[in-house]
């Protein structure tokens, strides 16, 4: 039955394993860019299947559709245009107002769109890749945001694609802020590995009194994330460790389950 | 057809990994996602060669991890542990019948990320777990289980297709037939 054979690749599987596992941080992921680089061709594949159908449902779109289409978005970005003419006022007068303090110049943050590649096959971690890398500009712990809210941070960079930590992933906490007269502050972490929509608040003050429904927005604390991105809305909350802190359920406004395209908030 | 066999199971490990980090189907209607490589190291363990369990092992492990956010190198040995002792015990194990490999399959699928998060608790970082994961836990066994008879019945059919069958001797020479009906006399 123990063939010398089987010995053999018993030995040679476990040390190839625990060469692997023993190696440097920087060797190991660039060892696991490369092993994730052979699935580009599928990437391509897939991205391609996935475009066909579009692609056939916009050759047979009638013109009448697509001149009612090209109005609207000539409406919207008129109304836009005028939006952002009204910000860049605001902007500049709060320019003038902390140069008047003596508060430092905020700087406007850029806006990088990313297309969804994969998710985590496995069930204990919340991580998504994207299809922006190094070569794009990407560094670590750059924010990722949809337009509902707040989905996350860069964890890892390699040339073309980047490994995103979702929000409610145990290595992604935010310091976050409820929009209630306290301004109390916690910080939002993992719930649980079933529902990707919840997270919970911690650490708030044994003091808050929330209430369901209040706006979660990240408070700007800790430097990675700017202040007043949205993140959620509060469904309960309850006293822990004998009332010294609170903690809540938030409902997170991004939905995290469908990601297919995300911001990256480049300074 | 042994080398194009073993070829097809790392294929197919490649191709099930992929899926797995780009199907979201699984974890929209039942919460989990399902590992298959569980269930192609028994496929492995049971049809081929120690080689191709040991391949498996190690190229489904870097693979899987390579589009994870686990350690690099973690997802080897679960696969290897769970794919040696089948392999070595296969020939008291009735393969060809269904009601086993489901069986095995349903083993191998709750082992093999049980001694993942060991792995991973024993090297101090923190999986996201909680009583949800139990539920997680059941969808991929039952998944597993599912999906060993249906990889065993795939590679039969690409057997089928691809293999040359062996020539059978047969002891029947129809010009030595003895033929007892009179009436063609």
């Amino acid at each position: 039955m123990f063939k010398q054979k089987n010995y053999i690749a018993l030995g040679t599987v476990a040390l190839a394993a625990v060469l692997i596992l023993s190696l440097p941080s920087s060797a190991a992921s660039r060892l696991k860019l490369a092993l994730g680089s052979l699935f580009l061709p599928l990437f391509g594949l897939a991205g391609a299947t996935q475009q066909l159908p579009s692609d056939l449902a916009d050759s047979v779109l009638p013109r009448r559709e697509l001149l009612r289409e090209i109005d609207n978005l000539r409406r919207e970005n008129t109304q836009l245009q005028a939006e952002k003419l009204q910000a860049n006022a605001l902007a500049m007068e709060n320019d003038q107002l902390r140069s008047l303090v003596g508060w430092e110049k905020q700087q406007p943050w850029k806006m990088r769109l990313a297309h969804v590649v994969t998710r985590d096959p496995a069930n204990w971690w919340r991580t998504i890749e994207i299809d922006l890398g190094s070569r794009d500009g990407m560094t670590a712990n750059l924010p990722v945001m949809t337009t509902d809210g707040l989905v996350g941070r860069i964890a890892s960079v390699g040339y073309t694609r980047s490994e995103v930590v979702l929000v409610g992933d145990p290595k992604c906490k935010v310091s976050a802020m409820v929009d209630d007269p306290g301004h109390d502050i916690g910080v939002l972490s993992a719930s649980g590995p079933l529902d990707s929509s919840l997270a919970d608040l911690t650490y708030l003050p044994g003091t808050a009194a929330l209430k369901s429904g209040q706006q979660v927005i990240t408070s700007g604390i800790g430097g990675v994330f700017p202040k007043g991105i949205p993140l959620g809305q509060i469904v309960d909350s309850r006293q822990v460790d004998f009332g010294l802190y609170t903690e809540a359920r938030v409902k997170l406004s991004a939905n995290l389950g469908s990601l297919e395209v995300v911001c990256v908030l480049t300074p | 057809m042994k080398a194009l066999n073993s070829i097809l199971v790392l294929v197919a490990a490649f191709i099930a990994v992929f899926g797995e980090a780009v199907i979201t189907a699984p974890r929209h209607w039942l919460g989990a996602q399902i590992d298959l490589l569980p269930a192609l190291m028994i496929y492995a363990a049971l049809s081929t060669n120690i080689v191709v369990v040991s391949l498996l092992a190690v190229f489904g492990g870097l693979w899987f991890d390579s589009l994870s956010a686990n350690p690099l190198g973690l997802t080897i040995f679960p696969l290897f542990i769970v794919g040696f002792p089948v392999f070595l015990q296969r020939d008291l194990i009735l393969r060809e019948l269904p009601f086993a490999q489901v069986v095995l399959g349903g083993i191998a699928s709750a082992v093999v990320p049980l001694l993942a998060v060991l792995l991973l608790l024993t090297a101090g970082q923190k999986p996201l777990l909680g009583w949800g994961s139990l539920w997680q836990w059941i969808v991929m066994t039952a998944g597993g289980a599912v999906a060993t008879p249906v990889f065993f019945t795939l590679f039969q059919w690409c057997d089928d297709a691809l293999g040359y069958k062996p020539r059978t001797e047969s002891s029947f020479r129809p010009d030595r037939e003895i033929l007892r009906d009179r009436r063609r006399f």
